[in-house]
């Protein structure tokens, strides 16, 4: 035993080899294997007789992108993902900023756990309360009604997939702004301040910008998490009216039965992804994190 | 900086922030104990008994079951590789270091749709019956990650000398693991176990496509709420699961102090 604790222990390298092959082993194999397995699926096609896989290269997966409606969808849900994130910034920021720079220590670790508990707490329990909440005679309809403001229903819409999103993914908001907002030294405050600034001044010009790499952060979150969802339009939007990429993807590998379809359509997302990270980063959001 | 005023405004903020990020959590745990079969507001009869129905539903039960050996299993797999990638890119320096974190995090920085897809090609490109098996294998993936970054943080704040401290005494690598190593890092293994298992226990993006005919709960709750029937008992799985979700990560928060818990994957 000792000596082979000697050994490895003169050998850094077999050391480093040992204990990260098993990881990078499984990641390699089975992960980024699957993900090259995806693309080359989206150059194939099923053979609409045998419903077989046809392993020849062909474009026409990412020809039918162009087909009606797959570019209205891709639309949809890149405006429905941008108006969420809006709307998770909006209430993120003032919510970051009291805990970061108001709050008592007690206090602020205390909104800490309140923002952790929903972001882990189970994602289908959480869609489906606002399912409870939103639906014709609902708790919503029941409170408007009793302050005489008449029934919104609005449940199974896109305004009902949109406050469900954004309530969904408003933690993954709060924490990097938060942590942004954590990390402004007060002198920066006090300085702005000693300068002849006034408070929305400081604001404006201190405090915000120095807020934008966590805001991009979180942003990064709301905007993967809403292209890739499936789940909630289908429990909470209208059916078609309101069918998001995912929704395209879900379908073909289950009714539609065309995988090929599918893993072209999944580039969609893969490339916003990248465009969108890519600009991130020309806005030098990434030196500052 | 604030003014009085700013202060108010923001508390106020706060605290309607607050409500909206638990009322709905609250609504369903209170229709869990609603006697109606219809569900209507406000609730005239509570009562327990959706709980012993749901209990003793053979398809909720062998969801859960299923759900249970699946978290288990994935939980324990990605302990192990988790940890083993956490130390390999901590203690080591090596080509493309910097690549091999951003590389684990992948899994779920990209959506989960893209992660489930890949999978489920991967299985029928390889001719792989779907099946508890590859249910596993696409949990223990997405796992990995929260594993590592719990440990990664902790071996950052620990120190490299105690271990040579402890081989310098004279103990061996086995040994030294064991009382210097493990010691150090065990809450730190608790917590990202707790919320590895917890993260298992709920997914269902990335189980729709890797698994074939057989339910994991969340698919249970998923074509329950979808087809609208047993809603009273739909209130009950979910609040047990809500639930479930929530114990171990008040223990995690409670053991790390909310350090690896924030899903962050950029650091």
């Amino acid at each position: 035993m000792a000596r082979v604790s000697a050994a490895l222990w003169r050998r850094a390298w077999l050391r480093a080899a040992l204990t990260l092959s098993p990881p990078l082993a499984w990641f390699l194999v089975i992960y980024l294997a699957s993900l090259v397995v995806m693309l080359v699926t989206a150059f194939w096609t099923v053979n609409p007789f045998t419903n077989n896989l046809q392993h020849q290269f062909s474009l026409t997966n990412f020809a039918a992108l162009f087909d009606a409606p797959i570019p209205a969808i891709i639309g949809r849900t890149v405006l429905i993902a941008a108006l969420v994130t809006l709307a998770d910034i909006i209430l993120a920021l003032p919510f970051a900023y009291f805990m970061a720079r108001v709050a008592t220590h007690r206090v602020r670790n205390a909104l800490f756990v309140a923002v952790l508990l929903p972001l882990w707490a189970s994602y289908l329990a959480r869609v489906y309360a606002w399912i409870v909440i939103l639906t014709k005679d609902g708790t919503l309809d029941w409170t408007t009604q009793h302050l005489g403001l008449g029934s919104p229903n609005i449940a199974y819409s896109n305004l009902a997939m949109g406050i469900v999103f954004a309530y969904i993914w408003l933690p993954f908001m709060i924490l990097p702004i938060y942590g942004a907002l954590e990390r402004i030294p007060d002198s920066f405050i006090e300085a702005s301040a000693d300068l002849g600034a006034r408070n929305p001044m400081t604001l404006r010009s201190v405090v915000l910008p120095l807020a934008l790499p966590g805001v991009v952060a979180g942003s990064i979150f709301t905007f993967s998490l809403t292209l890739g969802d499936f789940i909630t339009p289908l429990l909470i939007g209208s059916g078609s009216g309101t069918n998001l990429i995912g929704n395209v993807i879900y379908d073909n590998i289950g009714l539609a039965n065309n995988l090929p379809f599918a893993a072209a359509l999944a580039c969609v997302p893969i490339a916003i992804m990248i465009v969108y990270l890519l600009g991130a980063r020309a806005l030098g959001a990434f030196e500052a994190m | 900086m604030e003014g009085r005023a700013t202060r108010a405004v923001l508390v106020a903020w706060v605290i309607g922030v607050l409500v909206f990020l638990f009322l709905p959590i609250a609504t369903i745990v209170i229709f869990a104990f609603d006697r109606s079969n219809v569900q209507s507001w406000p609730i005239q009869h509570f009562t327990t008994h959706w709980f012993s129905v749901a209990w003793d539903d053979p398809a909720v039960r062998s969801a859960l079951w299923l759900s249970v050996k699946a978290g288990i299993a994935a939980t324990c797999l990605a302990l192990v590789l988790g940890s083993a990638a956490a130390f390999g890119v901590h203690r080591f320096r090596f080509f493309g270091r910097e690549a091999v974190s951003l590389f684990l995090v992948l899994p779920i920085a990209l959506p989960g749709i893209i992660t489930g897809l890949a999978l489920r090609s991967f299985f029928t490109f390889g001719g792989i019956n779907l099946s508890i098996v590859t249910i596993i294998i696409g949990h223990t993936t997405f796992c990995i990650v929260v594993i590592y970054n719990n440990v990664v943080a902790r071996l950052r704040r620990t120190s490299g000398s105690l271990g040579e401290a402890s081989m310098d005494l004279g103990a061996h690598g086995l040994q030294t693991f064991r009382y210097v190593t493990l010691p150090t890092i065990a809450t730190a293994l608790v917590s990202g176990a707790l919320l590895a298992f917890a993260l298992s226990f709920d997914e269902v993006i990335v189980t729709t496509f890797t698994a074939g005919a057989q339910s994991t709960l969340p698919i249970w709750i998923f074509g329950a709420i979808r087809l609208g029937q047993q809603l009273p008992e739909v209130n009950v799985v979910v609040t047990a699961v809500l639930v479930l979700t929530l114990i171990p990560v008040a223990l995690a928060t409670k053991l790390t102090g909310g350090g690896g818990l924030t899903r962050s994957t950029v650091e």
